[in-house]
């Protein structure tokens, strides 16, 4: 019995093992530069390590957004709100101290910053579940209008927030995150680790939920919410939970942010932030959880090639030029492989091992695998 | 005769801005029997099944299963009362395996959630150990437990249908509504099915039954009622049925048995 689920577990689990090994590999080199190299020198000087802590910090609300839209089917053009409100909330509780004097002693306290992060969770949540019971009762162009002007109504408070917020120029000087006195997640090397032990956190939260009783309910919904409900699924009650969770895992990205960027500002929390956010989403593969550290990276990684590479393809080739091809690449991606990379990857795969198999004449094998014959 | 009734039906209307789609319909099933709708098509056979599931509500009567009133409530605390159903066009889930779907029939009987699932706590691991269990027990009742890992979507049709009835019964209902489970298959397999629906009722749930075959009903309903235009035209067992005038006239007639 335990066998036959072992598959789909078996190999969530060497995934996982696998990535953590790549994860970890990287950032020993970085923290201990063996023979002088760094990150930096296996890309060419192309890909930072910076970029991979942008990497993880993504890929925490792909994941999130995965699950709404990839396995709930629920489409959000307003991720980047949540990713927001989690960034602000930080930003605003950890310079209390620092602006506006407010508990001193207690809000410039190496622990204040971390529960910082856990209220900004909260609070996320609890705004998620507050519009998302009527924005929910929505479906497809209409509820993806209504999370775009959700998004366009967060930047805006975002920007005229004044004093709050600190407007267009937003809030600096927000502390690094530190356990004790003496021990700082700084400099970057440092808070790489706990950027991805967060996103390696979520990755396992976000399998665990897919492969439960409730991303089974989640994924009736998007076949077919009217057999999930005649099959004692609380389609509402499930649309609202996977919207809650997806805001709260976006809350933690945008807080590691806060304290990554040190300043936060309205520009990273907009319409187009989360436009890409989806691209990201599509491009690595909505129905899968891995898809999201691949499209996150594939967008990463693209835009810094052609940063540094486009003027040798075109002479004299300048910004406007690199966002063109990246444009192109990205609909030449959806049109080749629009399952998105993690699918056509694996369909790549076991088209080989089925060519293999087929090879070898065994046909029967491939009926079992497939089931179809031939 | 009201103690044994599992399912009673009164008066439902159902009216659809002008267009009355069903029309004073009553009928009572009796716990542990197979009762049948049939009619022509159009008749209000489906309508009346989104009826009592409570995917549509009602424009007038009441629906009581068990003695419970429905009428207010959504699908999906109606399934969790022990009411289940299957669909004429199927609403199986192709993006899942086929046992994933006979364990989304096992909802109604589990009750771990997100916070559960998340942190995989072991309650909910235990749950899952069992709701995979019982879900291989019903796939194996209906004779697909070889097609457990198959991707739902890929199974050919009439093996579909078995794998909606499968789910179905794994939120072990009371009472087993199937809409038109017969549509599309071929004589073995209907055979088959005839076998299935009596297995079915022989563990005690109670199957209400819209079909178009005529044979088919009359082989194993209990009880048939005729809809014709919304109205129910004809009651009984399936002798008085096939003689009823009415009946010949608005559908026999036309088809023979």
């Amino acid at each position: 019995m335990s066998e036959e689920k072992g598959w789909a577990k078996h190999s969530n689990i060497v995934g996982i093992v696998a990535f953590a090994t790549l994860v970890v590999a990287l950032g020993l080199v970085e923290t201990f530069q063996p023979f002088g190299f760094r990150f930096r020198d296996f890309t060419g000087g192309m890909v930072t390590f910076d970029t991979l802590i942008r990497i993880g910090i993504l890929t925490i609300v792909v994941v999130g957004l995965n699950l709404l839209m990839g396995y709930a089917g629920q489409i959000s053009l307003g991720q980047a709100a949540f990713y927001g409100v989690g960034a602000y909330v930080s930003a605003i509780m950890s310079t209390l101290a620092s602006r506006h004097e407010v508990l001193p002693g207690i809000s410039d306290a190496w622990w204040w910053p971390w529960l910082a992060i856990l209220v900004a969770m909260l609070v996320t949540g609890a705004f998620a579940y507050a519009i998302g019971r009527p924005i929910l009762r929505l479906r497809g162009n209409y509820l993806a209008m209504a999370t775009l002007g959700l998004g366009v109504v967060m930047y805006t408070i975002f920007r005229e927030g004044g004093g709050i917020t600190g407007g267009h120029d937003g809030l600096a000087g927000i502390p690094r995150l530190s356990i004790g006195e003496s021990f700082a997640f700084w400099p970057v090397e440092r808070y790489y680790w706990l950027v991805w032990a967060a996103a390696f956190a979520v990755i396992i939260i976000g399998l665990n939920v897919i492969n439960s009783r409730v991303g089974r309910g989640l994924r009736a919904i998007h076949t077919s919410e009217l057999a999930a409900n005649t099959m004692g699924v609380d389609t509402d009650k499930y649309r609202v939970q996977v919207l809650v969770l997806s805001a709260m895992m976006a809350s933690l990205a945008g807080s590691l942010y806060a304290h990554f960027q040190a300043i936060v500002s309205p520009g990273p929390f907009g319409f187009v932030a989360s436009v890409e956010l989806v691209c990201m989403s599509a491009v690595g593969g909505m129905a899968s959880v891995w898809g999201a550290a691949l499209g996150v990276s594939f967008f990463f990684v693209i835009k810094e090639v052609l940063r540094a590479r486009m003027h040798q393809l075109l002479r004299g080739a300048g910004g406007e030029h690199e966002l063109i091809a990246y444009g192109i690449i990205l609909v030449l991606v959806m049109i080749f492989v629009p399952e998105g990379l993690s699918f056509g990857g694996i369909k790549a795969l076991s088209w080989l091992r089925n060519l293999a198999v087929f090879r070898r004449g065994d046909g029967r094998e491939i009926e079992a695998r497939t089931g179809q014959a031939g | 005769m009201a103690e044994s009734m599992i399912l009673q039906v009164e008066n439902l209307r159902k009216d659809f801005g002008g267009l009355l789609a069903v029309d004073d319909v009553s009928l009572a099933v009796r716990e542990g029997d197979i009762f049948s709708i049939i009619g022509p098509n159009g008749a209000g056979k489906t309508t009346i099944f989104n009826l009592i599931s409570g995917v549509l509500p009602a424009s007038g009567g009441q629906i009581r299963f068990g003695g419970r009133l429905l009428n207010e409530m959504k699908p999906h605390e109606i399934a969790n009362l022990g009411l289940s159903r299957t669909f004429q066009n199927l609403q199986i889930f192709t993006n899942m395996s086929v046992l994933e779907n006979v364990m989304v029939g096992r909802h109604p009987r589990s009750s771990y959630g997100m916070i559960s699932a998340a942190l995989r706590l072991p309650g909910g691991r235990r749950e899952e150990r069992e709701i995979r269990e019982r879900a291989m027990e019903h796939l194996d009742f209906v004779g697909l437990k070889s097609f457990a890992e198959w991707n739902a979507g890929s199974l050919p049709f009439g093996q579909q249908r078995l794998l909606e009835i499968a789910r179905a019964l794994a939120t072990e209902p009371r009472l087993l509504m199937l809409d038109e489970p017969g549509a599309g298959l071929n004589m073995t397999e209907k055979v088959a099915l005839s076998g299935l629906v009596r297995r079915i009722r022989d563990q005690g749930i109670s199957i209400l039954l819209v079909e178009h075959d005529m044979a088919f009903v009359m082989g194993i309903a209990e009880r048939i009622i005729v809809l014709d235009y919304g109205e129910k035209i004809a009651e009984g067992t399936p002798e008085e049925v096939q003689r009823d005038p009415a009946v010949i006239a608005a559908y026999l007639g036309t088809e023979g048995i």
